[in-house]
């Protein structure tokens, strides 16, 4: 690995970087610096602007304004090549390997060593295992991808990043599907690489790691840089003393701006019941109940299994444990099809790869799943059924635009209305939410919060998958918190605060 | 995506009804407003059609004559029955490359259960059906259940029922069906052919199937977006499968024809099939993608086929020269489709 020699005064500083979309802005005058040799951990929830600032510093996005610097000189990064060729790169969450090329050819992937015209096979595996041996990582640079697990692919994605001796490096969630001693070798190549004066920035949602390898913390909230820590520069986690708590208040510690209005008062009529559910890999013993007009919030960060949990009940993906019980009666679900036929509808968290089909028009996603039932009243589906269904759906929900029309004409907001008419035309017994306002509007957003609280209070269980805080917290009567696959709690109401939320929902400490 | 524009609009419109749509449309245009609006979805290759029988009614004195009409219809019946299969496993972003090696097969199944085992025509006719179907059966749950590629499915279904086919008779040709066939499938009610009105019939009922009943309707979800298509409770496995039997219960319906025109039943039938059967669903705009084609568009893309065929012919452009307009032709027709005009029955 390469020495870059003296670590002084040299860093990666962002100045007043802002990002905005179409007027929404996602980061707000971040300021802060990587010093070379250090280690900075920027943490945050989800959606609080990590990711988008990675992005600007890895040259996926450029800023809307700011000015970025690398080691003294100006850093405008016109693409991530561009950013890798000036010395910044940033090693994603999910691995992105060809199986069926070896390790050297993945690390030298667009750059393979030649010599006549031919790849020189012979430099190239050498050069890769003198980077995986600088790594600590005893892989054969000859040997085939397909097979490895994902600790060690990863290890091939860190060792790809420092073949191209890069001076500053952002780890986007590198342990998100790693085990703990994974993680470990993973937290002991970004300590080799710091030895050698590479700078890291390192985002995780463990906070037990980001105190153990980082030198600094940075807290984003809302697109605002909250709170950073400075521990000493020269000691990894220099910031093991910060506690958890502070972090933990740093990063939910905003003002609600969710109306709180305490939701009706449901009964104790149970619906839904899940026992000791669990899908293997996703996640395990999830035990639940939901009653007759209750909405049961369920919180955790990305990765938790939220998303897992919700689709098994829901016959999207097999249990391979538990029972789910339904008005007292065991429920078999092994397709979305037997769910349905049951009552048990899901608003998928991806609208337009699982919820909505793009290419029919409003009225036609609406019906799709009914028609079977409307053609045992009326053998024919003619588009005068089909319209009044959808005129009907239109006016309840306030659907804004052409039912007729191509869906996708639709804006976000109503589009996700189309998406909660399709399943709520016909009352079902349990309704579940995953991420139900992602990408919509602050208009629409209020519109589907009355849309599900008028669902329960005609008496439908519901269930709410949401990564916003505020939302799961003001929609719900009661909130289940999941964290690494397994269910941390269920708290009621009264006792769910962001703060006691996050901190089950954050893993700290050992892993289960 | 959002538009924009399209929101401001709607939120600054105090009218609860935006704009006028067919949803509530009063019933006074509803009649004209179908007509025009099947017609636009049609779109391109219809124009194409009307073009071309233009262009060869000046070019041709032949061409307008009813036994020209009649002959076209004809020559077409068999392909076009078998594209009408083609379409459904089109639609639902599957390919069927065994159809016109099915139709041989079944052919050959049927003549030699008449022929050799000396069952009755009608009684081997059916069999050869149900061959026909459960070759599809095969397709279908290689596709869904055994989750390979359609293309690779079907391309070994192809070359095993080509095998089979020069197996069953050791390649020889068989003769000597009964007369009431042939009769049957060559009566002219009207001075229409009896297949050409076989051949509408089943476009018919498909295009009912496609349009009012949730079966058919469904099609069309899953060839869009198999994902939200089984997340919304639709049976997707089965909703293929059956389309493939289909296909190849259609592909024998094409063979029965083929025998009764050339009263034999050659091994050899259907060379060159596959490939013309494709291109009208083509033509006819549907996308291999999935969830986009009509019946109504497929039978103008027979049409074009067939009239451009028998346009050539009497103009006398060399035979050899006609699959060349034939590529230029689906060309056409995929680029005029992209101009905006998805053809689409709601």
């Amino acid at each position: 690995m390469a020495d870059l020699g003296s670590t002084a005064g040299r860093a990666l500083v962002c100045s007043d970087v802002t990002k905005d979309y179409a007027g929404i802005v996602v980061l707000r005058g971040v300021s802060f610096d990587v010093p070379a040799g250090g280690v900075v951990g920027l943490i945050g929830e989800n959606g609080a602007g990590k990711s988008t600032l990675c992005n600007i510093i890895a040259g996926t996005v450029p800023p809307s304004s700011g000015t970025m610097t690398l080691d003294g000189e100006t850093y405008v990064p016109s693409n991530p090549h561009d950013a890798l060729t000036q010395g910044v790169a940033l090693i994603h969450q999910e691995i992105r390997m060809v199986p069926s090329l070896t390790v050297a050819e993945n690390i030298f992937l667009g750059r393979l060593p030649m010599k006549g015209g031919r790849v020189d096979r012979r430099r190239m595996n050498d050069e890769a295992g003198d980077v995986l041996r600088g790594l600590g990582i005893g892989l054969d640079p000859r040997r085939q991808v397909v097979g490895l697990s994902m600790a060690s692919q990863q290890s091939i994605e860190i060792a790809k990043a420092i073949s191209r001796r890069p001076r500053y490096v952002i780890f986007d969630e590198p342990s998100a599907s790693l085990t703990q001693h994974e993680t470990d070798r993973v937290l002991e190549q970004i300590g080799r690489m710091r030895s050698t004066g590479v700078g890291v920035i390192y985002i995780s949602h463990r906070l037990d790691e980001v105190q153990a390898v980082c030198t600094k913390i940075v807290c984003l909230r809302d697109g605002n840089l909250v709170r950073s820590w400075d521990g000493d520069p020269a000691v990894a986690g220099g910031v093991a003393r910060v506690p958890s708590g502070e972090l933990v208040s740093a990063m939910v510690g905003r003002d609600f701006t969710f109306e709180h209005h305490a939701p009706a008062a449901h009964t104790e009529d149970v619906v839904l019941q899940v026992q000791g559910l669990g899908r293997k890999g996703a996640f395990a013993d999830v035990n639940f109940t939901v009653s007759r007009g209750e909405i049961l919030g369920i919180a955790g960060l990305v990765g938790a299994g939220r998303t897992e949990v919700v689709r098994t009940i829901a016959g999207a993906d097999r249990a391979d444990t538990g029972t789910i019980t339904l008005h007292g009666a065991p429920l078999t679900v092994r397709r979305p099809a037997d769910a349905i036929r049951a009552g048990i509808v899901m608003v998928p968290e991806d609208r337009k790869g699982q919820g909505l089909n793009l290419g029919l028009t409003s009225a036609e996603n609406v019906v799709g799943p009914w028609e079977a039932d409307m053609a045992r009243t009326a053998p024919l589906i003619t588009r005068r059924m089909v319209g009044r269904t959808a005129a009907k759906a239109r006016q309840d929900f306030d659907i804004r635009g052409r039912m007729d029309g191509p869906v996708v004409r639709l804006s976000g907001g109503n589009q996700q209305k189309v998406l909660l008419a399709k399943w709520l035309v016909k009352e079902p017994q349990v309704l579940i939410l995953d991420e139900p306002t992602r990408g919509v509007d602050v208009g629409a957003k209020m519109a589907i919060y009355e849309i599900i609280r008028s669902a329960a209070a005609r008496g439908v269980a519901v269930i709410v998958v949401s990564s916003e805080l505020e939302e799961v917290l003001g929609l719900s009567h009661r909130v289940l918190v999941m964290s690494n696959g397994r269910q941390r709690g269920i708290l009621p109401r009264a006792q769910a605060d962001a703060r006691t939320v996050m901190e089950l929902a954050v893993p700290v400490g050992s892993r289960v | 995506m959002s538009t924009p524009d399209l929101r401001k609009s709607d939120s600054t419109t105090s009218s609860p009804v935006p704009a006028p749509s067919p949803v509530d449309a009063p019933a006074r245009t509803r009649a004209g407003t179908l007509v025009l609006g099947r017609l636009r979805a049609l779109g391109g290759p219809l124009a194409g059609l009307i073009l071309l029988v233009i262009l060869l009614s000046v070019l041709s004195p032949y061409f307008l004559r009813a036994q020209n009409l009649s002959n076209i219809i004809s020559q077409v019946s068999d392909i076009g029955i078998m594209a009408a299969g083609a379409t459904l496993v089109i639609l639902v972003g599957g390919i069927d490359l065994s159809v016109a090696a099915v139709l041989a097969l079944t052919m050959m199944f049927s003549a030699w259960l008449f022929a050799n085992v000396h069952l009755p025509w009608g009684l081997s006719m059916i069999l050869g059906l149900a061959m026909g179907a459960l070759i599809g059966l095969i397709n279908g749950i290689l596709t869904t259940y055994g989750r390979v590629q359609a293309f690779v499915a079907t391309l070994a279904t192809m070359s095993a029922a080509s095998g089979f086919t020069l197996f069953i008779t050791d390649g020889n040709t068989i003769n000597g069906f009964p007369s009431w066939f042939d009769k049957f499938f060559n009566l002219k009610p009207g001075g229409i052919p009896l297949v050409g009105i076989l051949l509408v019939v089943v476009y018919l009922v498909i295009g009912f199937w496609l349009k009012y009943r949730p079966g058919g309707r469904a099609l069309y979800a899953i060839g869009g977006n198999e994902e939200v298509a089984r997340l919304s409770g639709l049976p997707v496995k089965w909703s293929k499968t059956r389309v493939y039997m289909i296909a190849g219960a259609l592909a024998a319906v094409a063979g029965w024809i083929d025998i009764a025109q050339l009263d034999s039943a050659a091994p050899t039938a259907g060379t060159g099939y596959l490939l013309n059967v494709i291109a009208v669903v083509v033509i006819g705009g549907a996308s291999l993608a999935g969830g986009v084609g009509t019946m109504g568009g497929t039978f103008i893309g027979l049409l074009i086929i067939g009239v451009l065929n028998n346009g050539l012919s009497l103009l006398h452009v060399n035979s050899n020269l006609q699959p060349v307009v034939v590529g230029i032709v689906i060309l056409a027709a995929v680029l005029s489709d992209r101009g905006g005009i998805r053809a689409r029955g709601a």
